[in-house]
């Protein structure tokens, strides 16, 4: 990449969250037309009247929107998260749920269905048990790797994810057992869900995921400087086990957020930063940025696809961001060519 | 001024002692080169200098005790080229010698002009220029040897440490990377520590040899004292001829006896 290429990628990577999330907006059974659209948004923010009427208002406001912006939320922190582990730890596959935030937040969110019956999937209890199901999970995964010798480097930290995922994923499939019935409950989340009721799932979210985003891009230059292996990073006077505490630690708890509103959303912390890296290179400074936008766009487009391809019922989210975004990654994998 | 000065430095690696009470001062602008048989600990002593493993004794760098400056600190007297470097494919030359600036920078810090120029200045010495936005991928090994160089000359230590700089390299790219590193001493005062297999460009180039066995210096001066064949023999345990070369110093020859 040359060094004004640069600059196209951001303002283009804007244009498409806009537009993914005008879509968003606009797609429905109800029509409310572009412009009303962003005049009625902006009558809300701006605490002016809004020219819709009362009840599509409400479809707007109450729905839509919040749909479309938790959905933002949540691609723009897997992309991020995905992209700083496979920073930190130098591993291409790594992807947000590495150190066991999945199977934590899975049994947490396992536990409730069974042992809380009635809260359900939208209830107030499940995003909180996930949320320190993940949370707890990393802890675990993180003490057990260091405990394990620090000085072995990432690979110590992935083998204590691994193992604290099996064991996690063990239990959550024994509490399945005893409370068969729960299982399609269950199953319906973890194939990931931007279900929203009114502003309440965004609230949950917001905070986590601009902390997240705000610790992740001030490492940018350091995750670059990581690539270099730790000794080497060392050598050039950066304390590699805080950087990685750091970004590990912002990126899990922005992931434990996600998960706990959204479900197990699985491969846009996989794809959208493979995909930038390969068509703009894999500085970490433009990857981050990048990331945090694409991954926003790509992921409210995933929900149109979700609410329109069956309409009126839904496909749950992960199963349309596998399905349509590994053949396009097949596509970004086999059109660019590594430029001599 | 000493550069260097290692005061009995001890290292063990588990449980075995790698480096042993290792004392010797490097002046100011000389070149030191570091040769021994495998697991002589020429690289753990290189390690050590640059504060990558925890040692006993003293170290001193530019007259400063090294254990008790701050990392960043340290790292900006003392660049450390290890043998086989991580090389970070997808980004470009200039992103890489880039990260030669940061300890420079603040924790959450960006590079400004006078960090643009120093990146600009080694990629130009090392005659990268046409490589800059190039990725790292697409180099030789001997274009990745001198980015890593240029990476190491962006840091601006006056204390170069090289490991097997010409490991990977043919005859050629050799000389021409020990040239370039001569030249550079020449011109921004660097003080070169390296270690060597070859023992014939080790003898041309360095001012003087430190032979380790075992962790422990057992010869130490010029070419003429260290690559003398009974030395060679007794610690490699090779069969060689030592042949002066008017001009071109001592030739160290590998010879095979006929049995």
């Amino acid at each position: 990449m040359r060094r004004g290429e640069g600059r196209i990628w951001l303002p283009l990577a804007f244009v498409f969250l806009a537009a993914a999330m005008l879509t968003g907006v606009l797609v429905g059974p109800v029509h409310l037309g572009a412009v009303n659209v962003v005049h009625a948004t902006f009558a809300h923010v701006f605490g002016l009247h809004s020219p819709l009427s009362g009840a599509n208002d409400a479809i707007l406001w109450e729905l839509r929107l919040p749909r479309v912006i938790l959905g933002a939320l949540v691609g723009g922190t897997l992309a991020a998260a995905g992209a700083s582990y496979q920073g930190v730890f130098r591993n291409p596959l790594a992807d947000p749920y590495l150190l066991g935030a999945a199977a934590g937040a899975g049994l947490g969110a396992t536990v409730v269905v069974a042992y809380a019956p009635g809260s359900g999937l939208t209830g107030d209890l499940l995003p909180v048990s996930a949320f320190i199901g993940a949370a707890v999970a990393v802890v675990l995964a993180y003490a057990l790797g260091r405990s394990a010798g620090a000085a072995a480097g990432p690979a110590a930290l992935v083998l204590a994810g691994v193992t604290i995922a099996s064991f996690l994923t063990a239990l959550e499939t024994f509490v399945q057992q005893q409370h068969v019935d729960t299982v399609q409950e269950v199953y319906s989340w973890l194939l990931g869900r931007l279900a929203t009721t009114g502003w309440r799932e965004v609230g949950i979210v917001l905070p986590y995921a601009v902390v997240a985003w705000v610790i992740i891009l001030m490492h940018r230059r350091l995750l670059d400087v990581l690539a270099v292996g730790d000794e080497e990073a060392a050598s050039l006077g950066v304390n590699v086990a805080r950087v990685r505490l750091f970004v590990v630690v912002a990126a899990t708890i922005a992931t434990a957020a996600a998960v706990a509103v959204a479900g197990l959303i699985a491969f846009v912390g996989i794809i959208v930063p493979h995909t930038i890296r390969l068509l703009v290179g894999g500085s970490y400074r433009l990857l981050l940025p990048l990331s945090v936008i694409v991954g926003a766009g790509f992921l409210v487009f995933a929900d149109v696809i979700a609410r329109t391809v069956l309409a009126p019922q839904e496909l749950p989210i992960g199963v349309v961001t596998a399905f349509f975004g590994a053949p396009f990654f097949a596509v970004v994998l086999r059109t660019t060519r590594r430029t001599a | 001024m000493t550069a260097l000065a290692l005061d009995r430095v001890s290292v063990s690696l588990g449980g075995a002692v790698v480096l042993d009470a290792l004392s010797y001062e490097v002046e100011a602008g000389e070149w030191v080169a570091l040769i021994g048989p495998n697991g002589a600990g020429k690289t753990t002593a290189l390690r050590a200098v640059a504060g990558l493993v925890p040692y006993g004794g003293r170290l001193r760098v530019f007259e400063h005790d090294a254990g008790a400056i701050a990392r960043k600190a340290l790292a900006r007297q003392v660049a450390l080229v290890p043998q086989v470097p991580l090389i970070p494919g997808d980004i470009t030359v200039r992103e890489y010698v880039l990260l030669g600036r940061t300890p420079h920078l603040g924790y959450f810090g960006t590079e400004g002009r006078a960090d643009q120029r120093a990146a600009d200045g080694a990629i130009e010495q090392l005659d990268l220029v046409p490589f800059s936005h190039r990725r790292l991928d697409t180099l030789s090994g001997g274009e990745r040897q001198r980015a890593t160089l240029a990476r190491a000359l962006a840091q601006d230590a006056s204390l170069l440490l090289l490991d097997e700089p010409t490991a990977a390299l043919d005859m050629g790219r050799q000389q021409q990377v020990l040239e370039i590193v001569d030249r550079l001493r020449g011109s921004r005062g660097l003080t070169v520590v390296s270690t060597m297999h070859d023992l014939t460009l080790a003898g041309q180039y360095a001012d003087r040899l430190l032979l380790l066995d075992g962790g422990r210096l057992v010869a130490a001066g010029g070419a003429d004292e260290v690559l003398t064949r009974p030395l060679i023999t007794e610690h490699y345990g090779a069969e060689v001829e030592v042949v002066d070369a008017p001009g071109s110093g001592f030739v160290v020859v590998p010879v095979r006896r006929p049995r």
